[in-house]
Parts: structure tokens; sequence; C-alpha cells
């Protein structure tokens, strides 16, 4: 039996890109997954696994998917794709740099709109950002510097785990120090208060009289040095229940609250008591937090980029940013979700001009979102075939775009088994990047780092990249430019 | 006394058991059990007299699905219910992108009820048949 | 196959080998330039009535990394009114001041450029730098690392370890595989990461015990022990604020005792941004003859002009403190950009108007510099691309240097008041074809010590321009419409040895080397400095250190230049 132990290993899991994980690879399969968190964990232990995995190409005979050699699967994938008049060719946040700029260049060879998931979830951030800026800086920064974090509207402890230890309130940095003191303390309060809770939950009177968890219950000393964690979200998460300040704010009304929050930094005393449900004192007094510190950060997450407001909603939360900064140094970030989307977004903007929905049908770049992005050519049925890589849209997309997507022909490159490869007319299964291929991707901070190769992928499978490698040669040939 | 129908806000999103449960596959028991759920404030299951993992229907303007109810670790949030991203929720949200390319994922207004017993949680391949015909 | 190559009949202007319009047949074989080849097998290129000069060569041009692909991202606008239709060779692509990296490529060799630096790249994004470089076809390229704010840095010289200092550059070069050491508002980077800055090359930078006049001396004395081949490349502080030509003039002397030979030590890039006389915008005026005074009589510097273009752009700098009060300015959209341990960067966009007094002066200063300045291998043609406009427009410069009537039409439309106090309409030097050849290619060439590069001697890179423009019948001065329209569309860009431009349209597309230093230090030393960075890494940066550094491989065509340290 052989054992080795590989470190540095990059996480391709969420937007963190935890680079510090150190697996134990036993007879070419990981058995142990040290410093993930479990989402990672889960990821190395158990995606590799054959049971949910296509093992061979498939090709949809008679309604069914039937295995196929590769060069068949290859060759009708890429008929598929030059036959259509408008194609779309979706997903990419899930694989490699490399795999994005072939998928690029193969959607500029077919005159077909690439379109990648940022769409469906900080789309509109970026459009924001085109609209007035982006003052952002690395992870590493708001480490060694952030006096103050907000997260508004996003959830890392479920959807990136390890961004508050690495990056921001349980780290120490040059210039701060890691607050898990401030933490457990109050943490232990907490667990104290849910068990009287528990105790009095029949009496809802005495419930709604008990202090709300604030700030007021750790001492004063320990409060005032340190870094301070603000939480503005729905829903009490449990990083709003870490938070020194959490701030709950109506379903929907964001946009009203970062209005309030934009006039009270700008000095004017607002004429109401209270604004998206919150209590204007409360709003007073993080606002002072907010102007008075050394360095402030705002993450902001899909909440902001889902709901009523969309656009609005960011553009408002980046300009109350730069207003910050006539107090003191205030950035801004969004929580980028899936893995490698702000790669893709690198990629697609380096190559094209623009970070998502890009329409090659007039022969060069065109970007016009809510007519070139994907869900928008689904809803209107311009689309006459789709490539899927590494993306689940079935699942994931509305309905009414669904539908349009799978009357017509459907490939889809991708490691696992998922809704969408059920429907795929089809399917080329690929090696896992960063576990059974390398590559480069691209952290939510625009931070690049590699992707590791640990094992071996199962027989007979090939990268995302190499596959639409064969693909665009194929294409090529069809068209007689090869 | 229990309401036969609540009137809520429907949000969905991601949560950590979804995200492991993916890894385990995308059509494994696991991340169907993670992802066919809506998360209720127990005050709400109370109103519409539901117990945790009773089935219920969420219904939208653009369909309607039937999901497990589950209680909500993250309280109170009295009126809005949570259904983690995945295909049970693709049904029923907002599938308008108001020209940016989004559509509402948050933020829909809903109605919950109790699910018929002739109306059990679908499987997923059960769900990709009754709604797209094929899988 | 051997490639054969014979220019003929040209009139070939190759200042380092000291041509100067003579006709001289150019034979290229295997992607050099050789003493002769056989005329019945090569292919022959019919240069009569034409100029031929070696490859353009661009020392300070912004067309890769994090900074620019934000700056695209940032200008949907930028693109729309500007594209490029895929072709059966080229990619397609789009952008007027920040194009996309196949553009770029093909845009410089239309040009005649065959080699490019891109100046401002934070080392912990080097990756993606070469990521784009790999997309950036047509020319050879590279990038300097920003290293003027870097946590080692600033410590070594705070605590007066030159040697360490100069150890830890050498492995932070070659291990993102940049050229040289570049430095940007030294110090004033650091303090911006707590929205503050610098205002003088003697202030102290808060937290670290150290002056801007330490750091520039300290990354002075280690490119001189790291033996690299271009000096140390200087964005001063106070760029952008009116008075900062004295910061200019401190920054040349500050070094002026390290100099050693005729070498020079220090570029000070984009000049024209720091030349600013006066204390406000209103009674802004050029510094230039100071400066060109200053430069006429030492040679340890050179400059590149950053001349600005009347146009719309975008500007983007490694400078966060200026591009901030560049925001505060024009109320523009504003990226900000920082980068832990090392650097900053903004982007603001911005358009430059005849009728500004501020941007007319702007414009007199960088040709006053490159004016003023007798010697034209201190001083080379740059826009600083694109902050003062896109490198597509160099042959408006050309122009306006090589014809004072081109200058006077310009001035005619700008601003008044501010024209009334300019020094260029009294200036009635014109350069030559042979100067203009020097400030596009053979000084910027010798400057970054390529010394394949910027002639067309014998073993030089067949790296070739041909421009159809007749120099014994045209004169620059009055015809300077056709210099400008010759200089925009190569006749021919040859690349290595193959045609790849003909008529000013790409007729073959090819990938250029990454060209890189690699730093050899005494192994022991080497040994110490990884040892310790091992360490200590987790401290400063939130990456591993074994994914900090960019295998070799992962250049698509590398070119390292195996350099000896003296430590
Ligand atoms: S936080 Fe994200 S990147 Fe880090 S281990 Fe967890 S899933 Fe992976
Ligand atoms: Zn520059």
């Amino acid at each position: 039996m052989s054992t080795s132990v590989v470190q540095s290993v990059t996480c391709p899991i969420c937007g963190s890109f935890c680079d510090d994980l150190e697996l134990t690879i036993e007879d070419g399969r990981i058995t142990k997954v040290k410093n993930a968190c479990a989402m990672g964990e889960a990821k190395f232990l158990y995606a590799p696994d054959l049971k949910h995995r296509w093992l061979k190409p498939m090709i949809r005979k008679d309604e069914e998917l039937v295995e196929a050699s590769l060069e068949e699967a290859v060759k009708k994938a890429a008929e598929v794709l030059a036959e259509a008049s408008y194609p779309i060719l979706y997903g990419w946040s899930s694989t490699c740099c490399e795999a994005i700029r072939v998928g690029i260049e193969l959607a500029e060879e077919v005159g077909g709109v690439i379109d990648n998931t940022a769409t469906v979830c900080h789309g509109p951030s970026l459009q924001a950002v085109q609209d007035v800026g982006l003052p952002i800086c690395t992870l590493g920064q708001v480490r060694h510097r952030a006096d103050v974090i907000v997260y508004w509207a996003c959830n890392p402890w479920e959807a990136h785990p390890r961004h508050i230890e690495r990056y921001t309130y349980f780290p120490d940095g040059r210039f701060q120090s890691s607050m898990w003191r401030r933490y457990l303390t109050r943490w232990g309060m907490l667990a104290q208060r849910k068990r009287i809770l528990r105790a009095l939950s029949t009496h809802p009177y005495i419930k709604a009289i008990l202090p709300p968890l604030a700030r007021y219950e750790l001492s004063p000393e320990l409060f005032v040095k340190g870094r301070k964690l603000i939480v503005i979200d729905v829903r009490r998460t449990r990083v709003a229940e870490a938070a020194d300040y959490f701030i709950q704010v109506k379903p929907g009304e964001d946009y009203e609250l970062l209005q309030a929050l934009r006039a009270l930094v700008r000095g004017i005393e607002l004429e109401v008591d209270e604004v998206a449900g919150v209590p204007v004192k409360l709003l007073e007094e993080v606002v002072d937090v907010m102007i008075s510190c050394d360095f402030g950060v705002i993450f902001f997450g899909l909440g902001l980029t889902m709901s009523r407001g969309k656009v609005r909603n960011v553009d408002l939360a980046i300009k109350l940013t730069e207003d910050l900064n006539d107090r003191s140094k205030w950035l801004i970030a969004p929580m980028r979700g899936h893995f490698n989307v702000t790669g893709a977004n690198a990629v697609f903007t380096w190559q094209t001009g623009y970070p998502f929905a890009v329409d090659f049908s007039r022969g060069y770049p065109y970007y016009n979102p809510g007519e070139t992005s994907v869900v928008d050519i689904l809803l209107r049925g311009d689309s006459d075939a789709a490539l899927v890589v590494a993306s689940d849209p079935v699942a994931h997309f509305p309905k009414k775009a669904v539908e349009h997507l799978v009357k017509n022909p459907l490939v889809v490159i991708d490691p696992s088994k998922s809704a969408t490869s059920l429907m795929a007319d089809v399917v080329i299964p690929s090696a896992f990047v960063g576990i059974e291929a390398e590559g480069t991707a691209y952290r939510m901070d625009f931070v690049p780092l590699p992707l590791k190769k640990v094992v071996e992928p199962p027989a007979g499978l090939l990268s995302d990249e190499e596959i639409l490698r064969m693909i665009l040669h194929e294409v090529r040939k069809i068209k007689g430019v090869a | 006394m229990s309401l036969s129908k609540l009137k809520v806000v429907l949000v969905t999103g991601r949560s950590i058991e979804q995200g492991v449960s993916k890894e385990r596959g995308k059509i494994s028991d696991e991340y169907f059990q993670s992802v066919a759920t809506c998360h209720m404030d127990p005050d709400d299951m109370k109103e519409l007299g539901v117990k945790e993992g009773a089935n219920v229907r969420v219904t939208t303007e653009f369909g309607s699905v039937v999901v497990k109810a589950v209680k909500s670790k993250r309280t109170p949030h009295k009126g809005t219910v949570f259904i983690p991203y995945g295909p049970w929720a693709s049904i029923v949200v907002n599938p308008t992108t108001s020209s940016v390319g989004m559509p509402y994922f948050k933020g829909i207004p809903a109605e919950v009820e109790v699910a018929p017993k002739e109306e059990p949680i679908l499987s997923l391949r059960e769900l990709l048949r009754r709604h797209f015909g094929r899988g | 196959m051997m490639m054969e190559l014979l220019i003929k009949n040209g009139f070939v202007y190759d200042p380092i080998n000291g041509i100067d319009g003579e006709r001289v047949d150019i034979a290229i074989k295997d992607g050099r330039i050789v003493e002769r080849v056989d005329e019945r097998r090569a292919e022959i290129i019919d240069a009569s009535g034409m100029i031929v000069m070696p490859g353009g060569v661009d020392l300070h041009s912004h067309i890769v990394g994090g900074k620019v692909n934000s700056g695209r991202l940032l200008r949907p606008e930028d693109h729309r009114k500007d594209y490029e239709v895929k072709t059966k060779v080229t990619r397609s692509g789009v952008g007027y001041s920040i194009p996309s990296t196949f553009t770029t490529g093909y845009r410089y060799s239309r040009m005649g450029y065959t080699t490019v630096m891109d100046p401002a790249i934070a080392p912990l994004k080097a990756r993606h730098a070469h990521e784009e470089l790999n997309d950036t076809p047509m020319i050879d390229k590279g990038f300097y690392p920003l290293l003027g704010d870097w946590w080692f840095v600033l410590e070594f010289i705070r605590d007066g370890k030159i040697e360490e200092c100069a150890a830890h550059v050498a492995w932070l070069i070659s291990s993102v595989k940049g050229y040289a050491i570049k430095l940007v508002n030294p110090g004033g980077l650091e303090a911006w990461g707590f929205g503050r800055n610098v205002d003088s090359i003697d202030d102290p930078v808060p937290y670290f015990n150290i002056t801007p006049r330490d750091i520039i001396r300290g990354l002075c004395k280690v490119n001189q022990l790291l033996n690299l081949p271009h000096a140390i490349h200087i964005h001063t502080n106070n760029l952008g604020k009116p008075g900062n030509y004295t910061t200019t003039l401190d920054t040349m002397k500050c070094v002026e005792d390290l100099a050693i030979d005729d070498k020079p030590i220090a570029h000070v890039t984009h000049c024209q941004f720091n030349a600013f006389k006066g204390v406000n915008w209103k009674t802004l005026a050029s510094g230039a003859p100071e400066i060109a005074d200053y430069v006429n009589k030492h040679k340890h510097v050179t400059l590149d002009m950053g001349q600005i273009i009347f146009t719309d752009t975008t500007t983007m700098t490694a400078d966060g403190p200026f591009q901030y009060i560049l925001y505060k300015l024009t109320g523009n959209k504003w990226v900000n950009s920082d980068v832990e341990t090392e650097t900053s960067a903004g982007i603001v966009p911005i358009r430059y108007r005849r009728a500004s007094y501020a941007n007319a002066v702007q414009w007199s200063i960088g040709l006053e510099l490159a004016l003023l300045i007798k010697d034209t291998w201190k001083v080379y043609l740059t826009t600083d691309h694109p902050n003062g406009g896109p490198f597509t427009e160099y042959p408006r410069v050309i122009a306006w240097l090589m014809s004072r009537i081109a200058r006077e039409r310009t001035m005619k439309r700008l601003n008044k008041r501010a024209v009334a106090k300019m020094t260029l309409p009294s200036i009635d030097r014109e350069y030559t074809f042979y100067e203009i050849a020097i400030a596009t290619r053979a000084g910027p060439a010798r400057s970054l010590g390529l010394k394949n590069k910027g002639h067309l001697g014998v073993g030089a890179d067949a790296d070739v321009a041909i421009y159809d423009v007749n120099p014994k019948e045209v004169n620059p001065s009055r015809q300077y419409k056709l210099v400008r329209r010759a200089f925009r569309r190569a006749a021919y860009t040859i690349k290595s040895g193959e045609v790849v431009v003909k008529n000013g349209e790409i007729v073959k597309s090819m990938m250029g080397d990454t060209i890189w230093c690699n730093i050899h230090v005494m192994p022991s030393l080497a040994e110490d400095v990884a040892k310790g960075l091992k360490k200590r890494f987790r401290e400063y940066w939130t990456v591993e250190y074994d994914n900090y550094p960019i295998p070799e491989k992962y250049l698509s065509i590398s070119y390292p230049m195996e350099i000896k340290a003296k430590v």
C-alpha cells in the first residue's frame, strides 16, 4: 500500500479558495483531508466516487442515454454546435481558466452566446461595477488591517465556511488580531441564554422582555478593543450570532436601509424612528462605529443582488462605501460564490472585454445583459442548441427557462451526474479539475491560484480543457477551416 | 385552530447542508433530502399545523412544488420561508429578469399549505419527468 | 524549414549601429539578422521608397494583469464603439483604451511594434498577468513587479540589510517571472492601506520608520547588487499634483551619488505626470524646462514621456491615493484594488479636453520634455498607455515630435490661457526619423538591456518594421500627416523572421516570448531566503508559500535571461 501526503492543495469549491489543505492519498484514493471545512472535505472524499459519475460518454438514442465512444460523442457534440444557428455555451464556473479559454474560442468559432453562472448570481454586481466602479482589496488586506467588518446579505458560515476564520474576524494580522476570545465569550453567553430561553419558551412574554443579544452583554473593555463585526441580513444566521451588531432588515428593504445609512454617513438626520424594520438609534450607533474606524470593509452577498432592487442595491452599497472614504478607509467586496466563477469573469473579460453574457453571433463580442444573458435567451426561446460545462442549469434555472433549454439539442460536459446531464442528448464525463486535473482558478478577490492534480481520473476520462479542444477541432473540421 | 394556507415570502439560497451533500452527488439521496425542503419558522408551522418532516406544498405565481417542512435553526423569521437552491426551488422561483439577466430567486410572494396525501414529494427523476418530460 | 528573407532597397534607420537612412539590405535567417542570404532562395521584400527600422519597443504600457482587466470590466462603453471582427487568422476583440488581449497584440503589431513591457504587476497576481500574456499574440513581452511597498523591502531597508533585501527581491522576481524593479509612489501605497499618503521623499511611511528616499536608494542599490538589465523604474511620489516637479528632481538627485560609470540607474517614468509646476490646478505650469535641464546635466537617469492625447481614455496606476484624488476631482467611476503586503491600484476613466487649461498644459509638458532634453537616448516615447491615451495614438505623438506645424495646428485649438504660458511655441526642434527610431525602439531596447532588440545588426532578433514613407521625398515637418498614416499601419511587420503584417493587416498570427530575469544569488543566501520565507510566509500573505511562485511551464514561450548577482 502506498501512502502520500500532498500539501498546499487549493480547495475547488467556494470563492474562499483555501489553499492550505493537506490530503492523504492511499492507493490512489484520497482518504484524509486536513484543514478543509465540511464542504471541502466532502468534495475531496466523496466527489470522485464512481457511483455518482458517468464513466462513459453517453448519447441519447430513442429517448434513452446509451454508452458511446469518446470520438462519437465529441463528433456528435461538434455537429450539434456547428449546425446550430444560435447555440448557447453555458456554465464555466466549476472549471479552470485553461478550459474557459478554449470555451470562448469555441463560442467564437460557432458564433454562439457564451455565458457563465455569474449571470444568475453576481451578474447584477458586475453591472453595478460597470455603473459606479468598485473600491476593493485582496482578503489579506482585510486580515491585516480591518477593524470593522460588515457582512451584508450573505451567510459566510454556510456558503464560504472558512472566510471568517481565514480572512476577517478570527485571523491575526499585522495591525489587527484575532477575535476568537470575544466570540467564545459571547458564544458561552449565547448558550446560556438559549438554555434559559428553552426553559421559558412557554412564556412568550418573558421571551420578549429578555434583553437582545448585543454588545451590552460583554464587558466594555473587551468590546472597545479590536475588530468589530456587523451583520446585516433578513435572517438571524449563524454569523449574525457571532456579530457585535446585528441589523435585521425586512426582506426586500435593503435599498431603504442603504439609503438611510448613506444619509447618516453624510451627517443627515433621519426624521423617522425606524427604517426597513430597524430602529434608527441602532443605525446611528453603527454608523458611528463605521466612520470612526481605521479600515472598514463590506462583504455583500446574493441577498442584495437577487432581491428587489438588484443592480440598484449594489450600486448604492458601492456608493455608500465611496462616501465612507471621506471619513476613513473603506472597501467593499462581493462574496463571490461558486468555485471559479471569478476566474470565468476574468477570462471572459480579457478575451472579450465583457465579464459574462457575450454574444459572438456578429463575429465580434457583443454584450447586453437582459438580451444576451442566457436566462433571457431561453425565456425568449431564441437558442437552438446548448453546451453546458460543469454546471447544472436544469436544477437552478427557473422552470420556464429550463423548458426551452431541454427542447433543443443539449450537450453536457461534467465530471458528475446532475439533473442537467440526465436531460442531455450528449454527455461527456470529465475529470474533476483540482482533484484529477490541474489548472488555474481565481479567488473571490481575483487572486489567481493553482489547482493541483492529486489523483488519477477514472480510466478514459479527460479534462474539460482536453474535451473542449477536441470539440473545437471537430467543429473546425466540419466548417472546413481546420 | 390552524390556517389552511399561509401567505409567506419565499427566499431561496445556499445552505451548508446543500453544499456538503452536493459533493455526494447531485442525484444522490443526501442531496435530495437536503434540498427538497422548506425551512420554516416554528411559529409559522404551528399556525399552519404542520409538524417537522411533514409534506407541504409551496405555490407561487410560477408553479407549485411539494417539499418537506423542517424547523428553521435560525429564528425568528416569521412569514419568510427558505428553500435551498435546487430543482425543487427552481419550479417556483420568479423567472422575470427585469433586463439585468437575472431572475428573482429571493423575496417571492408564496403560499404554503399542508400537501394533500395524493401529492408526495417527487424524486429528482419524477420531478424532471413531470415538468420537462424527460430524465 | 529554413526561413530566409531579404529586405531590399529600404532606407534603414538603425541608430544602435549608426545607420541613418542609408540604403542597406537586411538579410534574415531562422529568426535572426544575418550577414547575407541566398537571394535565389530567400523571400524578397521590396522596400524601395520605404523606411526600415527595428521592430518597435515599448518599455511602459499597461496591457495585462489584474488592474488592466478591471479596467476592461469597468468600461463596456469603451468597447462598444471599437471592436475587431474575427478573421481567418485573428481572434475577435474589443476596446479602444483598454483592448482585449488578442486585439492588443494585433494593434501593436500593425504599428510595427514587436516588444512591449507591462510596467506594474502586483506580484501576488502575477499568475493572472502571465495568463493574459499567454493570450497576447504577436509581441515579445514581460512585466515589472511592483516592489516599492513590499513589506519585506520596507523591513530590510529599515534594518539596513541591503543584501538580504536584494536576495529577497531576486527570489520574488525569479519566482513571479518578472523583468525589472518597479516603484510606484514608494511608501505612499503602504500608507494608502489606511487611506493615507506621503507628501515628499522625506515624509516617513506610517508604522515603518523609513522614508521614500530610503526606499528609492535602497532599491537602487539592490538593483545594482543584482546586476539587473534595466534600471529601477520609478513612478515618483506626488504624481499628478501641481508642484510635483520638485519631487521628481528630489527623486533623481537622491540617487545621484550611487551612479557608477555612465550607466543610467534610474528610469523616471511617464514624466509628464510628475513635471507639474504651480501651486494648484489654476496655476498649473510646466516644470519640463527644469527637469530637462537636470537631465541634460546628468547621466544617471532616463525618462519616458507619458504624453497625453486629447481623447477619452482610462487612467490606471498602482498609485491608489492618486487615483482616489482623481476620482474626487472628476466624479467619474472609481476602482481601487489594494493588494496585501505588496501594493495597491486604482482606475478612473478620463477625457482629456483641448479646452481644459490643465489638460492643455499637460499636453505641452510631455512634448517639452522630449524636445528640451538634448540627448534622445535619454527620453522615450510613451503615453503611459492608457493613462495619457491609448498606444494606438503613438503616430500622433510622432507627428508632433517631427513637425512644428503639427504642434502649432494643435495649439490653435487649445485653451488660450494655457498656450499663452507655454514654452513649447518657442521650441523649433523637430525630430528626425533617426531620432524617432531612437525614441521608439533603440532607446527603450538599450534602456531595458535587451541586447538583441532595437537594432538590425547581425545576430539581432529579426524583428523589423517597414513603413511606407519615403524619407527622401516626404518632408515630415510639412507632410506630417503622411508620416502619421505610415506609422499607424506598417507596410510590413516582421516578427522573429516571419512576415506577420502586410499593409497594416495581420497576415499571420504568432506567439512571442515572455522575457523574464532568472536571478542567481549565492546558493547559501538563496537557501536562507527560502527557509525564512517558508517559515514566515503565512504572516504576510493569505496564500501558501508553495502556491506563490509561477512555474516556468506556465509561460507559453519562456525566455529567461540568466543573471548572476553580486550577492
Ligand atoms: S471555505 Fe470554501 S474553499 Fe475553504 S475549505 Fe471550505 S469550501 Fe473549500
Ligand atoms: Zn504607467
